[in-house]
């Protein structure tokens, strides 16, 4: 509809972009009737979402073509970012911030270099900025889920830890349920997603190949590859965060030294 | 220091026997103290507790009874002095050996997921041993728990929770025990058969024990001597009597 009265493609994206936003704003709107006000976290994303996947888009007009060491300080930065929200997410934990960009940066790190390695992933800053944020996006929201499920075990059942370990237990014997929890929890939409791959999910770097006139096959089989990195990052992310949690959660003397904050 | 020499008999369970004045001293605590974040919680508590004597420790709520317990099995590290186990400074000890031979019972019971009987093994399994059905049957017998080997802990009250907790804790074959207000989370009757129970667990595995009260009576039934905290500190040290009549009535 928009298309037949706007001709310019820059203006009519940014009047899509209006469409969307009215359409969150309306949600918003209507779950402020229903007594769950999130106007204004819904038009702070809003204007934050906007204005920061225009600032990556300038960027990326910048870094396409230029150097390779562009793109690994571009995903340096995104992990960085990524550490500080996911421990905003989980901040009840204190000094956690460490633990997040610990677990990010060897998780997504791994993943990432092991994939470049391998030719999987282009080394072109055309694929390896896209790709690589997507996984250390996957990092970030695995490493956020995982300690909060993480914080909320600790905190429902700090007296078992504690009776575990006035018995003689050691902190690993203890912990471990609460461990594998959260290492479930981290993981459940990269699992999700590898199941409903294609039956309810069409990702989007499939989309994007498709709409660029890729043959859909090939880019069916290269989101295959994309969605399968994504679970080894979940993977290893929710292990390496856990395990970096626990040793942050212990003194050497065996005792839980975490409390958590309100 | 005077204070703490000075340990006479109550008319607790050992009521009968001598003096302990002459007995080795198993557990000393040394100017111990825990300040967090700025806040002394328990502030320079020097004590000296016998073979085979119980210590009821009283005071206000939130005056650093439980803190000084947990000190006392290293679940909380000190920020200053130390506590000896049978002359032994405790750091010496692997946190674990220590925790096996000084046994703490909560206040509420803590138990794990699945049968009476594995929550009775779980102690001794975390130093390599596997605990006997014989001794899963003597310890149920002697916290009167006889045929709850294989009872699932959802399913028990409060008061059999609190046995399987104490019976849990006696399968390490602790030297101390530390009693965290073991009945006040239990309804009347339950506390009189656990309070009962205790004292009979006590006299029969010859234990050395602390155990934190706020009911005055329980204490003058069970403790051969009591010590008094407030804010953190050792105010008195004497015969249950002389330091109930020094606290603050709460009842």
């Amino acid at each position: 509809m928009l298309n037949q009265f706007i001709t310019d493609p820059m203006v009519l994206r940014a009047a899509q972009a209006a469409g969307a936003a009215i359409l969150a704003l309306m949600v918003a709107y209507l779950a402020r009737r229903a007594d769950i006000n999130m106007q204004r976290e819904a038009i702070v994303s809003l204007v934050r979402g906007i204005s920061q996947i225009v600032i990556v888009g300038l960027l990326l007009t910048i870094v396409l073509g230029r150097a390779r060491w562009l793109s690994a300080f571009v995903l340096l930065a995104m992990t960085l970012a990524g550490a500080a929200i996911a421990a905003r997410r989980t901040k009840q934990i204190p000094g956690i911030l460490q633990v997040t960009m610990r677990s990010i940066v060897l998780g997504a790190g791994l993943v990432i270099g092991i994939m470049v390695g391998l030719e999987v992933i282009d080394r072109s800053p055309a694929t390896l900025i896209p790709v690589g944020s997507m996984i250390i996006a996957n990092a970030m929201n695995t490493t956020a889920l995982a300690l909060d499920r993480f914080r909320a075990e600790v905190e429902a059942h700090t007296g078992q830890i504690e009776a575990g370990l006035a018995l003689g237990a050691a902190s690993t014997v203890v912990v471990a349920p609460y461990l594998k929890a959260a290492v479930q929890a981290g993981m459940i939409p990269s699992v999700n997603n590898l199941r409903s791959l294609g039956i309810v999910w069409i990702p989007g770097v499939m989309a994007g190949m498709v709409l660029a006139g890729t043959d859909p096959i090939e880019a069916a089989i290269y989101q295959f590859v994309v969605v399968a990195m994504l679970f080894a990052t979940a993977g290893t992310t929710a292990l390496l965060c856990t395990l970096f949690v626990r040793s942050h959660a212990f003194s050497a003397a065996e005792q839980l030294t975490l409390r958590m904050k309100a | 220091m005077s204070m703490t020499d000075n340990s006479r008999t109550g008319g607790g369970i050992h009521a009968g026997s001598a003096s302990y004045a002459g007995r080795a001293t198993v557990i000393e605590t040394r100017k111990l103290s825990r300040t967090v974040q700025g806040k002394l919680l328990v502030d320079d508590i020097s004590l000296e507790v016998k073979q085979g004597e119980i210590v009821a420790v009283v005071g206000p709520s939130g005056a650093g009874k439980s803190s000084f317990l947990r000190l006392i099995n290293r679940l909380d590290e000190p920020t200053g002095g130390t506590v000896y186990l049978d002359g032994l400074d405790y750091r010496q000890l692997a946190p674990r050996e220590l925790r096996r031979r000084v046994g703490m019972v909560m206040q509420s019971a803590y138990l794990f997921p699945g049968t009476v009987a594995e929550n009775l093994c779980f102690g001794p399994r975390q130093h390599g041993e596997d605990l006997p059905v014989q001794e899963i049957d003597r310890l149920l017998e002697q916290t009167g728990l006889e045929g709850f080997a294989q009872r699932e802990v959802l399913h028990l009250s409060g008061g059999e929770a609190q046995r399987v907790s104490l019976a849990r804790t006696l399968a390490n074959k602790p030297e101390v025990l530390l009693l965290d207000e073991p009945t006040s989370a239990l309804d009347e009757r339950a506390e009189r058969e656990i309070e009962a129970l205790l004292m009979r667990v006590l006299r029969d595995h010859h234990l050395t024990a602390l155990m934190v009260t706020h009911d005055t009576a329980q204490a003058e039934r069970i403790a051969d001597r009591a010590i008094l905290i407030e804010a953190g500190r050792l105010i008195l040290n004497g015969s249950v009597q002389e330091v109930l009549n020094a606290e603050p009535v709460h009842h």
